[in-house]
């Protein structure tokens, strides 16, 4: 079997007792939380009937020893089934896969442009540190840093969309147009732009603090001295000899960061309409659809461990000391 | 600490931070004084421009409330909840920190393995989770904030702990055959605590931002005026009275931008050698 394959089969057995323990965890919130699924249903009928509502009780397994329930859940999770939606009238799994592409979607355009450009901003502010230069971009990130992300939503959407009209404000297509292939793809693009942009400043700004940090210090390293001392250019030395080296504490990082992002597109997707995870998450909440709710805790952080081992690949791909065997 | 408050005087930004956040904290205090009457209450006509009317310089919503009061006592709700949760999250932390790194071995295992879990856990959907299953409160949003903010206050711990511990002077204390607690609390806790208080100042501002995220979502004490619940509320009339949101993520983007600031700063005076890092 070749050493990847083995190195993924046995992280993601290294997951399982995680996915457990987060299992256990939700259906200890779920009998912590006023009233169950069959009062819940009761309630919305106007009042019910006590035999009613033991009936209800009898057909959800709810009547049963808390033990037996949780051994029930989590047999149904390692299944896949994560219950019943009954706002949505959808397994909950089927609407929560249907929603994923969405905020995959926005996940990787905010990713891709806040570790770019942070890079970019972090290298450029270490090769003119504490020149000017470097002031503006430590100034502005210490600003985005700070800045609350749907506040910065709702702002670019007061500036691009109301006052210039550039961009769609919400949604992820137009309503009412059927678009195929290109102009398809650039509909949706259109109106990722300003979504993935609120999303990304607060990581952009993470990232250009540590990249700028991460560079000064490979800077001070003797290796560095050496490769000055050959005689190299400013700008050689800064992208072939420091950057490499400086952008090992940016992947771990981005790591640590995709549960943080996910939290941040449960409120970037309410502020722009997106229709993805996080905006069925607030649904849920006003839905007081708490299956739903669970399950998209669960899924969400079944998603950081996957982007993790993906990562954790890159890793290895990008630092030849560490071996992924 | 006089040498600490010399070098940390030095660091302007620092001293920014310092400067915006006693403003915070004085209309905190001075809200209940300057505006006596509830936040909710409608005291002007409604979508009064800012510095429309000198009695109520920021203008009011469209409910007619006074935003100048929804501010002030905004700044009240921010602090307490960032700092109590800010309490709650250290306490956990470094409770368990510390018990996993003094002890080592398989209650280390089983307490790392426990925070791995909840560093998992996506923390805002976590919080989201929390206070929407036991109904929104302040005492509902702090402990949803400090139970989704621990872990990386226990690792902190658990690794100034596991190099403390093989330390001469904890093994004397050992020697002299001293109990446990007194150890972990008198000795080796106060050695530690530095990179703990500069993460603590560092995690009020996360906290006041999840804050006022959940009360953007709707998930805010409904009996007290937080400035996420005033964002949430304006971006109703967003097109028309943009005001209305813009305030009130100024006050929370100082807020936390001083709060960082401080953080920064102490973090440079405490580790002198980590400077410009």
């Amino acid at each position: 079997m070749p050493r990847v394959v083995r190195y993924l089969a046995w992280r993601l057995l290294q997951a399982v007792p995680i996915v457990a323990g987060i299992a256990v965890f939700n259906f200890m919130l779920l009998q912590l939380a006023p009233g169950d699924a069959a009062d819940v249903l009761a309630g919305e009928a106007g009042g019910a009937t006590p035999e009613y509502i033991a009936e209800l009780k009898a057909r959800f397994g709810l009547d049963q020893p808390v033990p037996v329930q949780l051994g029930k859940y989590l047999w149904n999770v390692a299944r896949l089934d994560l219950g019943f939606s009954f706002r949505h009238n959808m397994p909950v799994v089927d609407l929560i896969l249907s929603r994923l592409p969405a905020t995959l979607l926005l996940m990787g355009a905010a990713i891709v442009l806040a570790f770019s450009l942070g890079v970019l901003l972090g290298v450029t502010a270490a090769r003119h540190v504490n020149r000017p230069l470097d002031t503006v971009i430590s100034v502005g990130a210490l600003l985005a840093y700070a800045t609350p992300i749907f506040w910065i939503g709702l702002m670019m959407i007061l500036l691009f969309s109301v006052q210039l009209g550039w961009l769609p404000s919400s949604g992820m297509r137009t309503i009412g147009v059927d678009l195929t292939g290109f102009a398809y793809a650039l509909d949706v693009a259109r109106h990722l732009v300003l979504p993935a942009t609120a999303l990304s400043l607060f990581f952009m700004a993470l990232y250009t603090r540590l990249m700028r940090a991460s560079m000064l210090e490979v800077y001070s390293l003797d290796y560095v001295t050496t490769a000055r001392a050959k005689g190299l250019t400013e700008r050689r030395v800064a992208f072939k000899h420091v950057l490499r080296n400086a952008l090992l504490p940016m992947v771990t990082m981005l790591g640590l960061q995709i549960g943080s992002m996910l939290g941040g597109s449960v409120l970037v997707e309410t502020v722009f309409g997106w229709p993805g995870l996080g905006r069925l998450a607030f649904e849920a909440v006003f839905q007081r659809d708490n299956n739903l709710l669970l399950g998209v805790l669960l899924l969400s952080s079944v998603l950081v461990v996957i982007i993790n081992v993906i990562i954790d690949l890159t890793y290895a791909r990008l630092d030849p000391r560490i071996d992924v065997g | 600490m006089k040498e600490f408050l010399r070098r940390f005087a030095r660091n302007k930004a620092a001293i920014g931070g310092v400067v915006i956040l006693l403003v915070v904290i004085a209309m905190a205090l001075l809200a209940p004084a300057l505006y006596p009457d509830s936040p909710w209450d409608m005291v002007a006509e409604p979508f009064l421009a800012p510095g429309a009317d000198r009695a109520h310089p920021l203008g009011s919503d469209m409910m007619g409330r006074d935003l100048t009061a929804g501010i002030f006592h905004g700044a009240r709700v921010s602090l307490v909840i960032g700092i109590v949760a800010t309490l709650v999250a250290l306490a956990l932390g470094v409770t368990i920190g510390a018990i996993a790194g003094y002890y080592g071995g398989w209650i280390d295992n089983v307490l790392m393995r426990v925070t791995e879990l909840f560093q998992t856990i996506p923390a805002f959907i976590f919080a989201i989770v929390l206070v929407s299953i036991f109904q929104p409160s302040v005492t509902s949003i702090v402990l949803a904030i400090g139970t989704v903010s621990w872990p990386p206050v226990a690792r902190l711990t658990r690794s100034e702990f596991l190099s403390l511990r093989s330390r001469e002077f904890v093994q004397a204390c050992i020697t002299i055959g001293m109990g446990d607690l007194r150890i972990i609390v008198r000795h080796v806790l106060p050695n530690a605590l530095a990179p703990i208080i500069v993460t603590g100042s560092l995690m009020v501002a996360t906290a006041i931002l999840t804050e006022a995220g959940l009360a953007f979502l709707g998930l805010g004490d409904p009996n007290v005026m937080s400035w996420g619940t005033i964002i949430g509320a304006g971006r109703e009339v967003l097109r028309t009275a943009a005001y209305v949101t813009a305030i009130p993520g100024i006050a929370i983007l100082l807020t936390v931008l001083a709060l960082n600031l401080v953080g920064e700063g102490l973090n440079d005076a405490l580790n002198p050698k980590l400077k410009n890092r």
